[in-house]
């Protein structure tokens, strides 16, 4: 019999993780309703959502906003609306995530002075600003500004929290973006790493030397789980022992405390099926114990997707329902009951050796290269062709997608047979409101002092030797914008476009590819000139990686394949069509704003003269705006359920050559 | 469409051309790059109405080739190039050859990403094309389309990527060629030194924000140029990060080279290439040797009238190859 001292049992159980759900939409104050509902299901932290503007700098009247405001998260023009959204949260002991990137500075400004005005000093508020501008560049798009001055923002944002809110998280280093571009776990340990120490060497640069032990303890991960959760789990745990190696042997910290890998996480949604969507909350709960099971490396805040991530934005029940599966995960398992249950696993052990030995030698490629920031190019690259590979494997059947690929046949589900489709729909007036309650807002706040503090901080910008927080804190007290601040800093750092990634390799024809070339090639032939294929992005919707995958498939069955990147509007997707003579046009949008955005495209394409190029549309729509699409005039839609990339191929090759009264064998 | 009709439609889009109708320039190089039989006849008509005997001399865009190694800036710098050009009111197309790879057929036209103009200002145009078989050289179409729409735009840019090939193809078609290096590009250096390039008209080096290095690069520079007795050869140092610098002056130097060269001679000599080139495209060495050689088939060529377009001096050729020797 063993002894008490012998127990397998932990003396007391471990406190639950903290648990969030990433919310917001429309503006502050339907969010900020949402929130307070949220906290009072037992959710212990916020997560806030921002709309796409917020994220990329814009305010809700410019051009490039038209159609996102408020789409995937909450609009924040000013400090008025931070207000708005934090009404009634006690901010001296609510803990809140931001996701926020390119003007991470600012909306922590914004933060600040919402407190200020409860009375909270900055020094007690708690909470995390994401902050990572590389992911942004490798897959997620919402980056602003050029590589050199996005890191010095990120180094000032770090330093002055480091200073004045030791509590707050200044950055989270995310892997959870890269493994959504196709990462597998060595590159996402290995790129996340290289990321960190990016950051590292940024800030040693601006701080007191003294201060990197503190900085370096403040530092925290951002991690994605997939459904492979056992491996997952040993990812996990080699990002531990690097964390913790780095630490020691590159930046000198001495606290054994401070190296631990303390990490937020949201699971997979790369997996998440539009087929047979229930089988996503399955997946969910797997992908959540990889975060969980081992105590080593457990999880410090968990946000878990929602069940219909695939086919629109979640409603609050939505995300009530994943809230529960993080609750029955802490309070009615066992869980948190015991010591680390892989100790001592030679499994896990091997696992972990296997990942450590190929992430150390990814990392040592991209240190070669000369860092993360200079790397990009290469990691980008990378991130492509695995996410081609993956893409492969599920369309030959050898990766199991089970309802998609495999046992699809299903009865009707219930779950998407309401009204709502199943999903939420944001206010269509939400973007009007939201102008006119900004032009109030520039009418009533005293402009001077605008123009003096966007005066000062433009100087600061200017002057890498200063820390732009002070001054960005000076223009949120003052009132400006967030259209204003970006802008201000658009103009001393200049604008950036990320890499594509896709001009590098070649795939090895597989027969199926061979003969769609074959087809490509007859149809060019009759053509005259190569079948020539537009893919466009149109709006702030950085989520580039389907885009991408769709250009590398194109190209590889032997068409001309024009990409421009991310963030265009209808006019620049139409001038270039018409320029570029293409012969069909293909458009993602998964930001929820192909209701404005396509239309706009289209009118642009009839302006521009190239009313006769069929458009194509793919992302995440859903069955009832798909038809509105067909019905303007759209010659086709495609849905995260049309995973096979050659048929859509095939379904352009005839669409082409029905177009110009060219007959084809693909049909037949 | 029967074949008045396309003689009709290839003259008519080269009349719009004539007449500086820049809206016709996507149409135009849709016939122009297309090999269809029928386009291709409608494609000769439409140059024949912009050679210079139709248009009363030399086409008045100023065609500049830009080149240079990848990963310099070159993007970067005809952005800002375009904006200048476009403050002073010019018209300006840019042809992008991208020299993607071909092994599948298809290829990733990705430069046009990097070129920024106000989608909105119709004065400015660009349209890229894949660099086909010929790696690292231009696209087939590319130099008919520069012909093209030097008679439309006011400048017309031709943006190859590579060194020690690229800019040789360009020479044979731009009225002016710029190479684009950045500092401690050492490798151009020394393909200037040993011949293996020819010395551009223009050599602009960017990035000249990177002060330390962009001083020693210059000074090799210089002392390259003079070493080789390259007097004529203009040095432009750029940056394109905010506060762009030597823009301005570059366009200058573009245009100052322009000014002193004898377009009709450099024109007359593009357009004799082009024909041969031509030519030996559609009937190998074979067709060559009927001519004489290549020598032999220059030297009827430069007997032949100045005015002369591309179709009729490549039909000439062709002719001569069929008589009896």
């Amino acid at each position: 019999m063993a002894s008490e001292t012998s127990s397998p049992r932990l003396p007391e159980p471990d406190r639950p993780w903290m648990m969030r759900t990433y919310a917001g939409h429309s503006d502050a104050r339907r969010s900020n309703e949402l929130y307070r509902r949220n906290l009072e299901k037992g959710q212990t932290g916020l997560s806030v959502a921002f709309d796409l503007p917020t994220q990329t700098g814009y305010d809700p009247d410019h051009e490039l906003a038209r159609g996102e405001v408020g789409k995937v998260g909450v609009s924040i023009a000013h400090r008025g609306d931070m207000a708005t959204l934090l009404d009634q949260i006690p901010l001296d002991q609510m803990n809140t995530s931001m996701t926020i990137n390119a003007t991470a500075a600012w909306v922590l400004a914004l933060y600040v002075v919402a407190a200020e005005e409860h009375d909270v000093a900055e020094e007690q508020l708690q909470g995390t600003t994401q902050n990572d501008i590389l992911k942004e560049y490798l897959s997620r798009g919402t980056y602003a500004f050029p590589p050199g001055p996005s890191m010095r923002l990120i180094a000032d944002t770090i330093a002055y929290t480091v200073q004045h809110i030791p509590k707050w998280n200044p950055i989270n280093i995310c892997s959870y973006h890269l493994q959504e571009a196709g990462a597998t776990p060595v590159q996402e340990i290995a790129f996340a790493m290289s990321n960190a120490i990016a950051v590292l060497d940024a800030v040693k640069q601006r701080v007191d030397q003294d201060l990197m032990g503190s900085v370096f303890g403040r530092i925290s991960f951002f991690v994605n789980a997939g459904v492979r959760f056992i491996e997952e789990h040993a990812k996990l745990r080699a990002m531990a022992v690097l964390w913790d190696e780095l630490g020691r042997e590159r930046y000198g910290v001495e606290d054994e405390k401070s190296r631990r890998l303390r990490y937020g996480v949201q699971v997979n949604s790369l997996g998440l099926t539009e087929a047979q969507p229930e089988n996503n909350v399955y997946r969910i709960a797997l992908e959540a114990l990889a975060v969980t099971l081992g105590r080593g490396v457990r999880a410090r805040a968990i946000q878990l997707p929602a069940w219909n991530e695939a086919l629109g934005l979640p409603r609050p029940w939505d995300q009530q329902w994943s809230l529960r599966l993080q609750q029955i995960l802490a309070y009615e398992t066992d869980l948190l009951e015991y010591p680390d249950i892989f100790e001592g696993s030679k499994v896990m052990d091997g696992l972990v050796a296997e990942l450590l030995e190929g992430a150390r030698e990814e990392m040592h490629r991209v240190a070669e290269l000369g860092g993360a920031v200079e790397a990009v190019d290469y990691m980008k690259a990378a991130l492509v062709e695995s996410h081609r590979k993956r893409w492969q494997r599920i369309e030959s059947g050898e990766q199991v997608a089970v309802g998609m690929n495999r046992f699809t046949s299903t009865e009707p589900s219930p779950l998407t047979a309401g009204a709502d489709g199943g999903i939420l729909v944001v206010d269509p007036e939400v973007e009007a409101e939201q102008r006119a309650a900004l032009e109030r807002w520039r009418s009533e706040r005293d402009q001077l002092a605008v123009d003096e503090a966007l005066e000062t901080l433009a100087r600061v910008a200017r002057d890498d030797g200063e820390n732009i927080m002070p001054a960005t804190i000076a223009a949120a007290r003052a009132g400006a914008t967030t259209g204003e601040w970006s802008q201000t800093l658009r103009e001393a750092f200049g604008e950036y476009r990320a890499p594509t990634g896709v001009g590098d390799a070649v795939a090895a024809p597989t027969e199926e590819l061979s003969e769609l070339r074959g087809e490509v090639e007859r149809l060019s032939e009759s053509l005259g000139r190569r079948l020539k294929f537009l893919v466009g992005k149109p709006g702030l919707d950085g989520h580039s990686n389907g885009a991408e995958q769709i250009a590398v498939r194109a190209r590889d069955a032997g068409m001309d394949v024009v990409y421009e990147g991310i963030r265009l509007t209808p006019t620049q997707i139409a001038t270039s069509a018409a320029q570029e003579g293409v012969h069909v046009i293909g458009l993602s949008i998964l930001s929820g704003s192909h209701r404005e955005l396509i239309p706009a495209v289209l009118d642009a394409l009839r302006e521009a003269g190239a009313e006769d190029v069929p458009v194509v549309v793919g992302g995440i729509i859903p069955d009832a705006d798909a038809e509105a699409l067909r019905a303007a005039g759209i010659a086709g839609v495609y849905t995260p359920k049309d995973w096979n990339l050659n048929g859509m191929m095939r379904d352009i090759v005839e669409l082409v050559a029905a177009r110009h009264g060219v007959e084809t064998a693909v049909g037949a | 469409m029967n074949r008045t009709d396309a003689v009709a439609a290839g003259r008519e889009l080269g009349r719009r051309l004539r007449e500086r109708d820049l809206t016709a320039a996507p149409a135009a190089l849709n016939l122009i790059e297309s090999r269809a039989p029928n386009a291709r006849e409608q494609a000769q008509e439409l140059l024949v109405e912009l050679s210079p005997a139709a248009l009363g001399g030399e086409a008045p865009g100023h065609v500049i080739g830009v080149t240079g190694p990848p990963g310099v800036g070159k993007s970067s710098l005809l952005s800002r190039l375009v904006a200048e050009w476009r403050r002073r009111e010019r018209s300006v197309a840019v042809l992008a050859v991208d020299p993607s790879s071909r092994r599948s057929g298809g290829s990733l036209l990705g430069d046009r990403v990097r070129i920024e103009a106000d989608p909105h200002d119709k004065s400015v145009f660009v349209r890229s094309t894949a660099a086909g078989d010929r790696l690292g050289g231009l696209a087939p179409a590319t130099r008919s389309a520069a012909a093209a729409l030097a008679a439309a735009f006011d400048v017309v840019v031709i943006e190859t990527v590579g060194v020690g090939q690229s800019e040789t193809e360009v020479a044979d078609v731009a009225d002016t060629v710029a190479v684009v290096l950045q500092p401690a590009s050492g490798d151009v250096l020394q393909f200037l030194k040993a011949g293996i390039m020819e010395v551009p008209d223009v050599l602009v080096l960017t990035k000249a924000d990177l002060e330390g290095p962009a001083r020693r690069a210059l000074a090799d520079l210089n002392a390259a140029l003079l070493a080789l007795g390259a007097t004529g050869t203009e040095l432009c140092a750029v940056s394109s990060v905010p506060p762009p610098t030597g823009i301005d002056s570059l366009a200058e130097a573009l245009e100052a080279h322009r000014a002193k060269l004898d377009l009709p001679a450099r024109r007359r000599h593009a357009r004799r290439r082009h024909a041969l080139d031509d030519f030996i495209a559609e009937h190998g060495e074979r067709g060559l040797r009927r001519l004489g050689g290549r020598l032999e088939a220059q030297r009827w060529l430069e007997r032949q009238e100045a005015d002369l377009d591309v179709p009729t001096l490549a039909r000439a050729l062709e002719a001569r190859a069929e008589e009896p020797r």
